[in-house]
C-alpha cells in the first residue's frame, strides 16, 4: 500500500505523474479536526447515545448479575459437565481476547510498519481491545468456582503450603493476559494524553477543566516533551508487537500442549494469531461503520479507503485461517492416527456438524467476497460481510473446543453440552457490557487520536510549500 | 507589551506565536544558533525533524527501558527457580526441576520482560518530561492553549544564561513571532 504510507508529495512523484491520496479528506484544518472531534464530547448528550444505553445497560446488568447467582450458587449453573468441562467459558473467553488483537495490530504493528492510516482509527481500536479483554477476563476468572480464590494463581507467599506451578500453560495464560491488558491500557493511555490536553485546554466549565486537566498530567506539547514521548510511543509500539502475538500463542498452548487429539498440534499458535486478527478487525468495523455513519464528518477522517485496507487485512487473514483449517484435516489423515482421524471426523461430520459447516462458511467462504472492489467500499455490504467473521469465529472456538470434548478417547465417555440459560443469558450480557463500555468511551473520551491525525497533514510538514 | 500571569510573580520567560510548523521549524534552527539553552518549541504534534532544529540529543529513554526490562526478566528467573528448583521443588509430568526446564519457564520470564518494560517506558517518560503536574507558568497566558488544537509557540526561559527581556523579545519579532509575551508565575 505505498500510496497511503507517505502522503508528503515530493516534487519527483509528480513528475512521474504520481498523486498520493491525502488521509484526510476535503481539506480539513487542524482546528477543525480539534474543534469537530471534541465536539463529540462537548456538545449535549444525544438521544441515540441514550436509547442505546437503553438497551445495553439492562444487559450490562443482567450479567452481572448472573455472574452474581453464578458466585452464589456454583459453577453448575453452567452447563459445563463430564465430558465437556471447558464449555461456553473458555469457548467466549477465546472468542473476546481474540476480538482484542486488532487494536493491538493496528496500534503498535501498523505503527511500526509506518502506515499512517492507522491514525484516524487506532484510537477506537484500542479501546475496543481493553473493553474486549475486559469480556474476556470474566470468563477464566468465573468459571474455576471459588472466585475469591483465584488469587492462587498470584505467586504471592501464604502458608498454604502451595505454590505456582510455572509451567502450566494455565498459568502463561494468567500471566500473558493480564500482561496484555496492563500494557494495552498503558499504551491507550499514553496516547490519549495529549488529546485530552486539547480537551481540557477547550473547556468551558471548571468541573470538567479540572477532571481532564488532571487526566492530561500536566502536558504542554513541549519539543522537549515530544522527544521523550515519541520515543516511550515507539518503546510501547515495540512492545506491545511481540506481546500480541505471545498472547493468543500462549491461549493456544492452554490446548496445544495437552493430549487431546485435535487440540495437540503445532499449527495452533499462527492459525490463532491470525484468526485473532481475522475476527478483531470485523468487530472494529463492527463498530466503526456505526460511529462514523452517527458522525458524517469523520468519513473525512476515516475514509472508504480505511475501510478498503481492513477489508483487505479481514480477506488475508481469512484466509490464512482458512489454510489451517485445511491443513488440520490433511495433517489429521497424513499422520495415520486413528484418534486424531476420528477428532477431525467427528467435527465435520458428528453430531456438531452444523457448528463446523457455520465456521467454514463464516470464515473461509463469507470473506472472499472481499475479493471484489465493490464490497470493500460499499459500506452497508462491508457491515453486513463482517457479520460473518465474528459469528463464525465464535464457531470456531466452539468447534475446538467442545465439539473435541464431546467425543472422549472411549465411547463409553461420550456426551453432549447443552447450555444452560445462564450460559447463553451471561454471554448475552457481555455484549452489553462491551458495547456499553464503548458507548461510555465515545460519550467522554476523543474517539479519534487528533494530535496524530493533524501530523500526518500535509502542513505538518515543516518543510510544507518549499522547493526541495 | 504582553504580559500574563502574576506580574508581581518573577518572570518565568518570553513566549512567541507561529502559525505554521514550517516558521516554527526555521525560527528553532536561529534560536539554536544564537546558543540558548533553555527554551523550548511548542506545537500540537510532534513535528518531524525538530530535535535536529533544536540541537536536542536523542532521547535517552530506550536505555532506561533496557534496564526496566532487565529488572523484568531477573523477576521472573527468580521467581520461577526459587521456590520451583530450590524452596519447595515442584515435580509435574516428571520434568526436570534445573536448567532444562527453561522453555517451560520461558513464557512469563518473557511476559514479565514486557510487563516492567512498559511500565518503565510510561513512567520513565513521565518522569523526564517532568509530569504530572497540575500547573505551568505558560497556562497563565490565554493564547497558549491553542497549542494543542493548531497554534505553534516558542519560549526562552528566564533562566538562560543569554536572557534579558528586550533582547528575547527582540529576536523573537525578528524571527516573525507574534504575540510576543513576558509570562509572569503565579
Amino acid at each position: 500500500m505505498p500510496e497511503a504510507t507517505a502522503m508528503i508529495e515530493k516534487p519527483g512523484d509528480e513528475e512521474k505523474g504520481v498523486i498520493r491520496p491525502p488521509l484526510v479528506l476535503n481539506k480539513r484544518t487542524m482546528g477543525w479536526i480539534s474543534s469537530y472531534i471534541s465536539s463529540i464530547v462537548e456538545d449535549k448528550t444525544p438521544t441515540w447515545w441514550w436509547v442505546s444505553m437503553g438497551v445495553t445497560a439492562p444487559m450490562t446488568l443482567m450479567c452481572l448479575a448472573l455472574l452474581a447467582y453464578l458466585v452464589a450458587t456454583g459453577v453448575g449453573v453452567w452447563g459445563n459437565n463430564h465430558p465437556v468441562g471447558w464449555a461456553w467459558d473458555i469457548t467466549n473467553f477465546v472468542f473476546w481476547i481474540g476480538i482484542g488483537h486488532a487494536g493491538t495490530l493496528i496500534s503498535a504493528i501498523l505503527f511500526l510498519a509506518r502506515q499512517k492510516w492507522r491514525t484516524s482509527i487506532n484510537r477506537a481500536a484500542e479501546a475496543m481491545t481493553l473493553f474486549a479483554v475486559v469480556c474476556a477476563g470474566i470468563y477464566p476468572a468465573l468459571h474455576v468456582g471459588r472466585v475469591w480464590m483465584a488469587w492462587f494463581l498470584a505467586p504471592v507467599p501464604n502458608s498454604n503450603g502451595i505454590w505456582q506451578n510455572f509451567r502450566s500453560p494455565l498459568l502463561w495464560d494468567v500471566f500473558a493476559v493480564s500482561t496484555y491488558f496492563t500494557v494495552s491500557v498503558l499504551f491507550w493511555y499514553t496516547g490519549l494524553i495529549p488529546d485530552l490536553a486539547t480537551i481540557r485546554d477547550r473547556c468551558t466549565s471548571k468541573i470538567k477543566k479540572a477532571i481532564y486537566g488532571i487526566m492530561a498530567l500536566g502536558w504542554r506539547g513541549g519539543n522537549r516533551q515530544w522527544r521523550h514521548y515519541e520515543k516511550a510511543y515507539l518503546i510501547l509500539a515495540g512492545l506491545s508487537t511481540p506481546l500480541v502475538l505471545s498472547v493468543h500463542s500462549v491461549v493456544s498452548f492452554d490446548f496445544a500442549t495437552s493430549v487431546i487429539p485435535g487440540w495437540h498440534t503445532t499449527i495452533f499458535p499462527p492459525y490463532f494469531v491470525a484468526g485473532a486478527i481475522f475476527g478483531g478487525f470485523a468487530m472494529v468495523l463492527t463498530l466503526m461503520i456505526p460511529a462514523c455513519a452517527i458522525y458524517k464528518p469523520l468519513h473525512d477522517l476515516v475514509t472508504v479507503n480505511h475501510v478498503d485496507k481492513m477489508c483487505k487485512i479481514i480477506l488475508l487473514t481469512g484466509s490464512i485461517v482458512g489454510y489451517a483449517y485445511l491443513m488440520e484435516l490433511f495433517i489429521a489423515w497424513y499422520s495415520g492416527n486413528p484418534y486424531e482421524r476420528a477428532a477431525f471426523w467427528y467435527r465435520a461430520f458428528g453430531p456438531y456438524w452444523w457448528a463446523y459447516a457455520a465456521m467454514m462458511f463464516c470464515n473461509v467462504i463469507a470473506p472472499q467476497m472481499f475479493w471484489f472492489k465493490y464490497f470493500r467500499t460499499h459500506l452497508l455490504w462491508v457491515w453486513i460481510i463482517v457479520q460473518f467473521p465474528n459469528m463464525g469465529m465464535w464457531f470456531e472456538r466452539f468447534v475446538i473446543i467442545a465439539t473435541t470434548l464431546t467425543r472422549d478417547f472411549t465411547p463409553s465417555a461420550w456426551g453432549m453440552f447443552h447450555p444452560t440459560w445462564v450460559d447463553i443469558c451471561t454471554f448475552a450480557g457481555t455484549f452489553g457490557l462491551f458495547t456499553t463500555l464503548f458507548l461510555i468511551f465515545i460519550r467522554f473520551l476523543p474517539m479519534i487520536c487528533m494530535f496524530e491525525v493533524k501530523a500526518v497533514l500535509p502542513e505538518a510538514d515543516p518543510h510544507h510549500g518549499e522547493d526541495r | 507589551m504582553n504580559i500574563a500571569g502574576n506580574k508581581e510573580a518573577p518572570v518565568f520567560g518570553i513566549a512567541a506565536e507561529f502559525s505554521c510548523a514550517r516558521d516554527l521549524y526555521h525560527a528553532a534552527g536561529k534560536i539554536r544558533d544564537a546558543g540558548f539553552q533553555r527554551w523550548d518549541v511548542f506545537s500540537p504534534f510532534p513535528i518531524h525533524g525538530m530535535d535536529e532544529a533544536m540541537g536536542t540529543k536523542r532521547s535517552v529513554l530506550g536505555k532506561i527501558v533496557f534496564l526496566g526490562g532487565l529488572t523484568g526478566f531477573l523477576t521472573a528467573v527468580t521467581m520461577e527457580f526459587g521456590p520451583t528448583s530450590f524452596l519447595y521443588p515442584l515435580i509435574v509430568a516428571g520434568k526436570p526441576t534445573n536448567l532444562f526446564t527453561v522453555p517451560a519457564f520461558f513464557p512469563i520470564m518473557f511476559e514479565l520482560t514486557i510487563l516492567i518494560s512498559a511500565f518503565t517506558a510510561v513512567f520513565g517518560m513521565l518522569i523526564m518530561n517532568g509530569l504530572p503536574r497540575l500547573n505551568h507558568a505558560l497556562f497563565n497566558w490565554d493564547r497558549f492553549k491553542k497549542v494543542t488544537e493548531d497554534k505553534f509557540f516558542v519560549a526562552i526561559e528566564s533562566g538562560d544564561p543569554k536572557f534579558s527581556e528586550r533582547s528575547a523579545r527582540d529576536f523573537l519579532e525578528s524571527l516573525g513571532g507574534t504575540n510576543i509575551t513576558t509570562i509572569h508565575g503565579d
